[in-house]
């Protein structure tokens, strides 16, 4: 199969398994660290299938898309890791309460 | 501004703005208040008067407001049926808030009271000039909200609940009439109201929808309305002050449920029509049994306005019997039962609250010659009572005597033995009452005595008990003249019925 | 001169006003409060004179600095977005002018840049062309409603922020990786474009799935709505207020014009789908608000049976259903918002939310009572009231198409809301068990709340114009029948 194939199919795999790990790890910054794999498994996808032919120059766009994506994601990471600080100082730990039936 | 068309806004008006202004009211502005409340109360009785010249000379009365899309508006309209409705309306509520002023007099949170009344009457108005469904569903659902304030005025637990009952069952029976009109109006293509009915002309694969519906619509009206097995909140309902009772069951709530019932049967299906959808059967049935089961309950009951209450749900099911018996003789019986139920039982009302705002009887069992103290209002009683018995020549026998032809003239004899025994069970629960008051011997003391010097009892409490007893010996002894209900209803019927 | 107003691109303005109004108020915080209440009386002018320029004109397409797609960034203003932003600039006046009564100073100095800033987030997402410009507003604004619930600082607020801003990620990413494929497909993100390539492909199912997961989540439909309640109670009262006024509503926003634009070959199942994850929502968003004890949970609860409704309408697939739901998103705006500022008054008031302590309330916030009561009407749908008009539409269209059940389920939530709203109610007509402290609320803090509530019942009356708003150059243009 083509590398474009390849890497986009590998994208999808960080996806699924930052998706993986966000549900199933509790502490606040591996689930930060997980979106952060699955918004580069995204943008793997992103470039890779914007590779159209092979040998010819790629396509710009979803470049473009990438670089707004990674400065929207370094935004959203840094308040995630302030607000995970800040959780941490009011509760004593980096986790999330367990779910209650209100 | 065209006059035609701002008039019947008008007289929604003179109840809305006192009522919002009454709202901003500090408690201690008695003289203001009394002054809005009378003063709308007068001009509306004015401007009705108005309408009612209007109508009989042949002029068109109508407000229109586009709601939706597509053609569907809010119409207020006045029509013989509207007119006979707002009239009764417009006079019980001057009446009723000369009683509620004094009534009410040094208990708290008057100022939110009296908002509440003002918006209920708006909603009553609103609910009697409606000109389609649509418009009609709006003011009823209105008079639900605005009414639950005055059961729960009191903040008790018995009127919390009561409100909670109220509410259950009257927001379901808004549903049902909700989901009735949608349907109706997807079948039918418009809910406008007319006089020849408008669903006449649909072809048959429809009829089956068209029961569905009817049944629908007549449940969420028969709710108001007091249709067994639907009547659950009215004797609840009486832990309200006396003038929110005699509101409620003489004018706004329960007429509004019949009045519902008449404009579907009438003016949305015709009844020709209706009956051969073979749905008015079923309606006259429920309203017999909803007349007998409603005196037998009366029978039972010692607290006076538990017995009027249950009185009530028997009486208005005359009116849905009167038009479910498919005759313009009963139409004119049901129909004019519609004004002289509603002044018999104001009385009733009245009397009930003065006996327990001057003496604190509120049983009958305590009643034992009250006559002698509170001669006038216990002679206002006994018109009303003795008019609900269906005693000549007052009103409440007119009525009967319409609906008993009517049955006869439509074949349909049953009737006369379910008028019968209701007239009978009538005078079981009513005459011992009057005996007791009349003729047995008073007691030491009174539970809780208020003394007004030499009169029986405040000049604003007994005024208007004595009118609406006075109007009930009028509309019975003048009923051929040409202004009573009785002629009022034949000018309506006449409509109904011309090909 | 009104020439000169109707060539103004004025869709720009409408997004740069509010952010200048916020970097205003983030460079002077002293004066955070008439700056931010300029900005939002500046918002609201332009968003009514771009009103004018589209009934005047017709729908307007503008390429923001002369560069055009893909690479450069349109702007659309419709029918359809266009009464979402005039609804947003309503709702938005509202809350500012709550705002400034609500915040102490130093609160007020970080609120306002962070909540201008999301209104110029909600106005560019209202406005855009492409999905990809939907995703970045999409986040933008997500990030700017997290920051405002951790705004009120405890232990509550933060977990409850930090639960949203992940379930955000999540859902944008979501929605990205759909972007991509969509992308990827077709060559362009452009919707117009877009709508006219489309075919069933298995990308374009693909695709439907993923950002409508996305979307979902961050519409709290029923299951994926566990992160509202907590949310939206835990934050100061304006914030809940423009959470479930405003902020829901932008992802329904956008999963409708997918819905409508790119996605109408999705088939029936997805929509009956839809439509019994809705019914689930306002079956067990009503109960749930039933249960509960404090009042913002309970307004939580409602927003969350209240976003079901919506979804009623996928199934049901016509015009008239479409504009039924949206008129309800409209009208629940207005009475949501309403609310939370009530039982803002009330928690300002007495100090505390419970609703079995309800101390008298109605004798002395008679305004913040009418105000709750009126929101209420509107939210039961009855008539008069916004609510009551796109629940008619609504079960219109559904006894026309014959799928009865959805017209049970929106009576039988109708019947749920009015069992908790006159819960409410009707404590505030007790006699206080015990009696408190009463601090003075802000004549202006019950006033918004009331007008608010005022417009979502004066909806019901004047939804002619509305509703034939709608119908310039959108999707949604289209006949009544019935």
């Amino acid at each position: 199969m083509n590398s474009g194939l390849l890497y986009a199919l590998t994208g999808v795999g960080l996806f699924t398994l930052g998706l993986n790990a966000l549900i199933m790890h509790a502490h606040l910054l591996r689930k930060i660290l997980a979106i952060n794999v699955m918004g580069s498994g995204v943008f793997l996808v992103l470039v890779a299938l914007g590779g159209r032919v092979p040998g010819a120059s790629p396509d710009p766009v979803p470049h473009a898309m990438v670089i707004t994506g990674i400065v929207v994601a370094v935004s959203a990471t840094a308040l995630a890791l302030a607000l995970m600080l800040r959780v941490r100082a009011a509760t004593g730990k980096p986790r999330l309460p367990e779910e209650r039936q209100e | 501004m065209n006059w035609d068309s701002s008039l019947l806004l008008l007289i929604m008006a003179t109840s809305l703005l006192p009522g919002l202004v009454i709202f901003f009211l500090p408690e201690e502005r008695v003289a203001l208040r009394t002054t809005l409340n009378m003063a709308g109360a007068v001009v509306k009785l004015v401007l009705v008067g108005v309408v009612i010249w209007g109508v009989l000379h042949g002029y068109q009365y109508e407000t229109r407001w586009p709601l939706l899309p597509g053609g569907l508006d809010l119409v207020l309209h006045a029509d013989a049926e509207s007119v006979l409705f707002v009239t009764l309306s417009a006079v019980l509520w001057l009446v009723t808030t000369i009683y509620a002023i004094a009534y009410l007099e040094g208990s708290p949170h008057r100022s939110r009271f009296f908002g509440f009344f003002s918006l209920c009457v708006t909603a009553t108005v609103g609910v009697a000039l409606a000109g389609n469904l649509i418009t009609f569903l709006l003011f009823y659902e209105l008079l639900t909200l605005s009414t639950y304030p005055l059961i729960v005025h009191r903040g008790t637990e018995e009127a919390r609940q009561a409100g909670r009952i109220y509410l259950r069952y009257t927001i379901a029976g808004g549903a049902l009439l909700l989901v009735g009109t949608v349907w109706l109006y997807d079948v039918a293509g418009c809910v406008e109201f007319d006089h020849r009915g408008v669903l006449a002309g649909l072809d048959d694969s429809d009829h089956a929808a068209l029961t569905a519906i009817f049944v629908l619509l007549i449940a969420g009206l028969g709710v108001k309305a007091a249709l067994v097995p639907l009547h659950g909140w009215l004797p609840r309902a009486m832990v309200a002050a006396a003038p929110v009772s005699a509101l409620l069951h003489a004018v706004a709530v329960v007429k509004a449920g019949a009045f519902g019932i008449v404009r579907v049967v009438d003016d949305v299906y015709g009844v020709e029509f209706a009956a051969s959808l073979g749905v008015t059967g079923p309606l006259a049935v429920l309203a017999a049994t909803t007349i007998i089961y409603g005196s037998l309950r009366a029978l039972f009951q010692d607290n006076l306005k538990r017995r009027l209450a249950y009185s009530t749900v028997s009486q208005v099911s005359y009116i849905v019997l009167g038009i479910a018996i498919v005759g313009p003789i009963a139409t004119i019986g049901g129909l004019v039962h519609l004004v002289h139920q509603g002044i018999m039982k104001i009385t009733l009302f009245f009397c009930a609250g003065n006996f327990a705002e001057t003496l604190g009887v509120h049983n009958i069992s305590g009643m034992h010659g009250i006559g002698r103290r509170m001669p006038w209002t216990m002679a206002a009683f006994t018109i009303g009572a003795l008019g609900m018995i269906g005693v000549p020549p007052l009103a409440g026998f007119i009525s009967k005597w319409y609906l008993g032809l009517g049955a006869l003239d439509a074949g349909q004899d049953w009737v006369i033995i379910i008028l019968a025994g209701s007239s009978l069970l009538n005078a079981g629960y009513f005459l011992p009452i009057l005996y007791a008051a009349w003729f047995k011997a008073p007691p030491e003391i009174w539970p809780a005595e208020r003394s007004w010097g030499r009169r029986e009892t405040a000049l604003a409490l007994l005024v208007p008990p004595v009118v609406t007893a006075l109007l009930t010996l009028a509309a019975g002894l003048l009923a051929a003249a040409p202004f009573s209900p009785l002629q009022w209803a034949r000018f309506i019927t006449a409509q109904e019925y011309t090909p | 001169m009104l020439a000169g107003l109707a060539d103004t691109p004025w869709s720009v303005l409408v997004i740069l006003w509010p952010l200048v109004g916020a970097l205003a108020c983030f460079l002077w915080p002293r004066h955070a409060n008439p700056l931010g209440l300029l900005a939002a009386l500046g918002s609201v002018a332009c968003v009514a004179t771009l009103a004018w320029q589209v009934v005047e004109q017709g729908a307007q397409r503008h390429a923001v600095g002369g560069w055009g797609a893909p690479l450069g960034i349109d702007l659309y203003a419709d029918g359809l977005s266009l009464l979402m932003l005039v609804m947003t600039a309503m709702v938005g006046l509202g809350i500012s002018i709550y705002s400034s009564g609500y915040f102490d100073r130093k609160t007020a100095a970080v609120f306002w840049p962070l909540w201008l800033f999301l209104w110029t987030a909600l106005n560019a997402l209202l406005l855009s062309a492409d999905i990809f410009n939907l995703y970045v507003t999409l986040e933008l604004l997500g990030l700017a409603a997290v920051a405002l619930v951790a705004l009120a600082g405890g232990a509550n607020a933060l977990t409850a922020a930090m639960r949203y801003l992940l379930v955000s990620l999540l859902g944008s990413l979501c929605y990205l990786l759909g972007v991509a494929l969509l992308y990827h497909s077709f060559g362009s993100v452009d919707i117009a474009i877009l709508a006219q390539r489309v075919e069933p492909l298995p990308s374009v199912w693909a695709a439907t799935g993923l950002m409508s997961a996305g979307l979902l989540l961050k519409t709290a439909l029923f299951p994926l709505h566990f992160w509202l309640p907590p949310a939206h109670a835990s934050a100061p009262a304006p914030v809940s207020a423009m959470l479930s006024a405003l902020v829901v509503m932008a992802s329904f926003y956008i999963l409708l014009r997918l819905w409508l634009e790119i996605f109408p070959l999705s088939g029936a199942a997805l929509g009956q789908l839809l439509g019994l994850l809705g019914a689930a929502a306002v079956l067990w968003g009503g109960i749930q608000a039933l249960r509960q004890t404090r009042l913002k949970l309970l307004i939580a609860y409602s927003t969350v049976a209240q976003l079901g409704y919506l979804f009623l309408a996928f199934p049901l697939g016509t015009s008239f259903a479409w504009k039924g739901a949206l008129y309800l998103l409209l009208s629940h705006a207005l009475a949501k918002a309403a609310m939370f500022m009530a039982a803002g008054n009330i928690l300002r008031f007495g100090g505390h939310d419970r609703i079995a302590d309800l101390d008298r309330v109605v004798q002395r916030l008679p305004l913040t009572l009418t105000a709750f009561s009126l929101a209420g009407i509107s939210l039961m749908g009855l008539p008069p009231s916004g609510g009551f008009i796109g629940k008619w539409l609504l079960l219109d269209a559904a006894l026309y198409s014959g799928q009865w059940w959805w017209a049970l389920i929106l009576i039988t939530g109708g019947l749920l809301t009015a069992a908790y709203v006159f819960k409410v109610v009707g404590y505030a007509f007790t006699p206080a068990e015990v009696s408190h402290e009463a601090r003075t609320v802000p004549a202006r803090m019950e006033w918004t709340a009331l007008l608010l509530a005022l417009a979502a019942v004066l909806l019901g009356l004047f939804a002619l114009w509305p509703l034939t708003l709608l119908d310039i150059g959108s999707p949604l243009a289209g006949g009544y029948a019935g």
